[in-house]
């Protein structure tokens, strides 16, 4: 059993209203000095076996075929 | 076409049925098109937008039949939802992102036939303008830039933007949701598979919509079959 984490962000030139929605509401509250914010999403999934190369590999595709768009998003894998 | 989830294939039903087709309703978990010539996936909220909106329902059982046929030739029209769908398909390129303001956008929006050679499109005028609800919280269109040159250098683009609302003050060619470029609605390559995020469907008559504009997308599709030796 092993743990690992994807996260997805939308690629950096993709309009991300919703960071800007928390970038408002961040200075309302007084947190003036955050500048920017990108909002992403994170998938901690559980697996069989080690999370070795092969199973870091076989998450990638699920990664690239379900929980990120590749056309909008990039995403990172690593064991958790 | 109806996912979990899906709200506008009654009235997708109801454009057939007025265009004078039959309509023939097609469940997400049946691997089977029923033999039928032409595809709507309606507009709604299929899973939830879970994930991303479109983003399971492209995996159901009846997208397993689709794919191949869609890439056949089969015209396939997509509808908000059903563009989303498309799009995580990899039928048609793209995909659609969070409006740009935030807010959900119900409203009437003019568009501009920009394409007259689709399936869905041979009976409107090149150019046309047409009086359609758009009814979205994620219809702005994206794609890399080579992507949307290539829609534009192909004519792919099937339907544009040209103002917010019939009297806004919102200059031509912007779109109320941030679409890249004004893009309402694509086509693939070969025109078969056309994607809008506009509601035709709500726009067949005067009576029950801003316009009877939408009904063109459903007559003209019944041309595509008519002389197929049917």
């Amino acid at each position: 059993m092993a743990r690992v984490i994807v996260d997805v962000m939308l690629k950096p030139e993709i309009h991300d209203p919703q960071g800007e929605a928390v970038l408002s509401a961040s200075h309302r509250l007084g947190f003036g000095g955050v500048t920017a914010v990108r909002q992403g999403k994170r998938f901690e999934l559980e697996i069989d076996g080690p999370a070795d190369s092969a199973a870091l590999a076989a998450i990638e595709e699920l990664a690239r075929e379900l929980l990120a768009n590749p056309v909008i998003e990039e995403f990172t894998v690593s064991a958790g | 076409m109806t996912f979990p989830g899906s709200l506008d294939d009654t009235d997708a039903a109801r454009a057939v049925r007025y265009a004078g087709a039959e309509p023939v309703p097609l469940w997400h978990a049946d691997r089977d098109l029923r033999g039928v010539d032409a595809v709507i996936l309606p507009g709604g909220f299929s899973y939830g937008d879970y994930l991303r909106c479109g983003a399971i329902a492209r995996f159901s059982p009846v997208m397993a039949e689709l794919v191949p046929a869609a890439r056949s030739g089969l015209p396939v029209l997509g509808i908000c939802n059903g563009f989303q769908i498309l799009c995580e398909a990899h039928l048609l390129p793209g995909a659609l992102t969070r409006n740009a303001g935030l807010r959900f956008i119900t409203r009437d929006v003019r568009l501009t036939v920009a394409n007259t050679d689709t399936a869905w499109t041979s009976g409107y005028a090149p150019g046309q303008q047409l009086l359609v609800p758009l009814k979205s919280g994620e219809g702005a269109y994206a794609a890399d830039p080579a992507t949307l040159d290539e829609l534009d250098r192909a004519g792919r683009v099937v339907v544009r933007y040209a103002s917010a609302a019939p009297n806004g003050p919102t200059p031509n060619g912007s779109a109320p949701n941030g679409s890249a470029r004004g893009i309402a609605g694509v086509c693939n390559e070969a025109g078969n598979v056309v994607g809008l995020m506009p509601h035709p469907e709500h726009a067949i008559d005067p009576l029950t919509g801003p316009s009877g504009d939408g009904l063109g997308f459903f007559t003209s599709v019944l041309q595509a079959f008519a002389g197929a030796g049917r």
